[in-house]
């Protein structure tokens, strides 16, 4: 058998038969990027309607800004984070350095100019004629932002699976943050570095095959919500 | 609605992340182990932590880096005991105080590997001073890891000792680790240097015997340090001093002795705690 198909026949027997160790580094995974996405929403979304709505000397550099930070090289938000947490440094005092919580900070840095990004593009392409009719009818600023995301929600949806996508497949800062601990901060993509170190091909690659499993199935169910309104 | 089930869901999936143990009374109870890759990848650590995990009711995080990141981190502060396998770097850190009660624990040893057809003519040669002499002056192929690891300290130490410093098309510089070293000299057909454990784990897909071996300068001595405290806050004196007393007792020295029999037909580690550098 070729090695790929070893490593997927692997991945199957592996979930099947419940190993106890995959199934933890897979939920870790999961919870990990769930929870930076969703954090990454409450800051991503307010700010990006708030950069595509106001108008504000400078805001062609802040856009930039956000623009260039969706391409955030995950080793550098690793390295720079890192070192905020080292008991050296500035953030030290937290003792947070090799815990799922530094893990998910760094991931959070990662995702959350993406949704921004995404958020500004989407709530700019709602018609500025909808806005101001909007206001014309006696709605409140706070009212036509709600109104405006509702409309953008179908293009935000996207934002969401931009930014899962974006964190739940990065390995720099997760390596770097968690320090890839058994038990503790392993997650799929570290596992897979590892794995691969030791030689272990199959295993590497049966972990990469439920990795690519899980994120696609995340995006199929977020793409059903936001295709089956088109039709 | 199917939308709402599945914010609930990503939110049920998002709390109950473990979190971090609270701040600073949580602290005392854990070790941070910073060692070398191959400590890791010969699934050592994976026997040996858990063991004084239960011992100790302490928790260990090992942070599984090249030598010489280990021994940085340790010299920051950022760790509490260092399990490392680079004699020359270790002692000028011991000398520049920032770690100290330095002790052997275990050796295994290097082996020169390479191409069967041989273009250097290495094979069967006592010495891997000459070995490398002889690649050098062949310009046959010769992959490093060019990482500060512990084995590519003593490559450079070799190189120096045989009066050449390497560079050329033939010296290829991997920056990655002894597994993935191993891949491109297999893939270039290069000689490499490699420890014999990585060595034996990746046998069955590296084709490339080994042609030198067994001498002195090949030993590859493995050492525990403490950190000195006064390197950075919060360093854990008491819990490092705990996992190297526990690397060095009669009982881990025995699991050490064993390790590997199962797997590799012969132990990967010879335990040698209390031993000194020159009886060696």
């Amino acid at each position: 058998m070729s090695l790929f198909g070893q490593g997927i026949f692997e991945a199957l027997r592996l979930l099947v038969t419940g190993d106890p160790e995959v199934w933890q580094i897979t939920w870790l995974s999961l919870q990990i990027s769930a929870t930076a996405t969703l954090l990454s929403l409450l800051i991503g979304v307010p700010l990006g309607a708030l950069l595509a709505l106001s108008r504000f000397p400078g805001r062609a550099v802040a856009v930039s800004l956000v623009n260039t930070g969706m391409g955030l090289p995950p080793v550098v938000v690793g390295l720079f984070v890192t070192i905020l947490l080292w008991r050296n440094g500035a953030l030290g005092f937290l003792e947070l350095l090799y815990t799922p919580t530094a893990m998910i900070a760094g991931q959070l840095v990662i995702a959350a100019p993406i949704v921004t990004g995404l958020t500004l593009a989407a709530v700019q392409q709602v018609p500025e004629v909808f806005r101001l009719q909007m206001l014309g009818l006696g709605a409140s600023r706070l009212q036509m932002i709600w109104v405006l995301l509702k409309e953008a929600r179908l293009p935000m949806l996207a934002a969401v699976m931009a930014g899962f996508g974006g964190v739940i497949s990065e390995v720099g800062a997760s390596m770097m943050l968690g320090g890839n601990i058994k038990g503790s901060t392993r997650v799929l993509t570290t596992a897979t570095v590892l794995e691969t170190g030791k030689g272990n091909f199959d295993l590497a690659i049966a972990l990469s095959v439920i990795l690519l499993v899980i994120t696609f199935l995340v995006n199929w169910a977020l793409s059903w919500i936001q295709q089956r309104r088109r039709v | 609605m199917m939308a709402r089930l599945l914010a609930g869901l990503w939110l049920a999936v998002s709390v109950g992340v473990p979190v971090a143990p609270a701040p600073a009374l949580a602290q005392s109870n854990v070790v941070i182990l910073s060692t070398t890759t191959s400590t890791q990848d010969s699934g050592l650590l994976d026997v040996l932590v858990p063991m004084f995990e239960k011992k100790s009711g302490l928790t260990v995080k090992t942070i599984s880096v090249g030598t010489g990141q280990a021994l940085a981190l340790a010299a920051r502060g950022e760790a509490d005991v260092t399990l490392a396998h680079a004699p020359s770097v270790e002692k000028k850190y011991v000398e520049e105080g920032k770690m100290f009660n330095r002790r052997l624990v275990m050796y295994n040893d290097f082996v020169i590997i390479g191409p069967a057809d041989d273009p250097a003519k290495i094979k069967g040669l006592p010495k891997a001073v000459d070995a490398l002499k002889r690649i050098a002056e062949s310009q046959s192929r010769f992959v490093s890891r060019g990482d500060k690891s512990g084995t590519h300290v003593l490559e450079q130490g070799l190189w120096k000792q045989a009066g050449i410093e390497p560079k050329g098309a033939w010296y290829i510089e991997s920056g990655q680790g002894m597994g993935q070293t191993l891949g491109i000299a297999n893939d270039r057909r290069a000689y490499a240097l490699t420890d014999r454990g990585t060595y034996l784990a990746f046998q069955k897909r590296v084709d490339l015997p080994i042609l030198v071996e067994k001498d002195r300068p090949l030993l590859n001595i493995y050492s525990v340090m403490e950190v000195n405290p006064a390197n950075g806050p919060r360093v854990n004196v008491a819990g490092g001093k705990a996992f190297a007393e526990f690397v060095l007792a009669p009982e881990t020295q025995a699991v050490i002795k064993d390790f590997g029999a199962d797997k590799y037909c012969q132990p990967l580690f010879v335990p040698i705690a209390g031993k000194k550098d020159e009886d060696l």
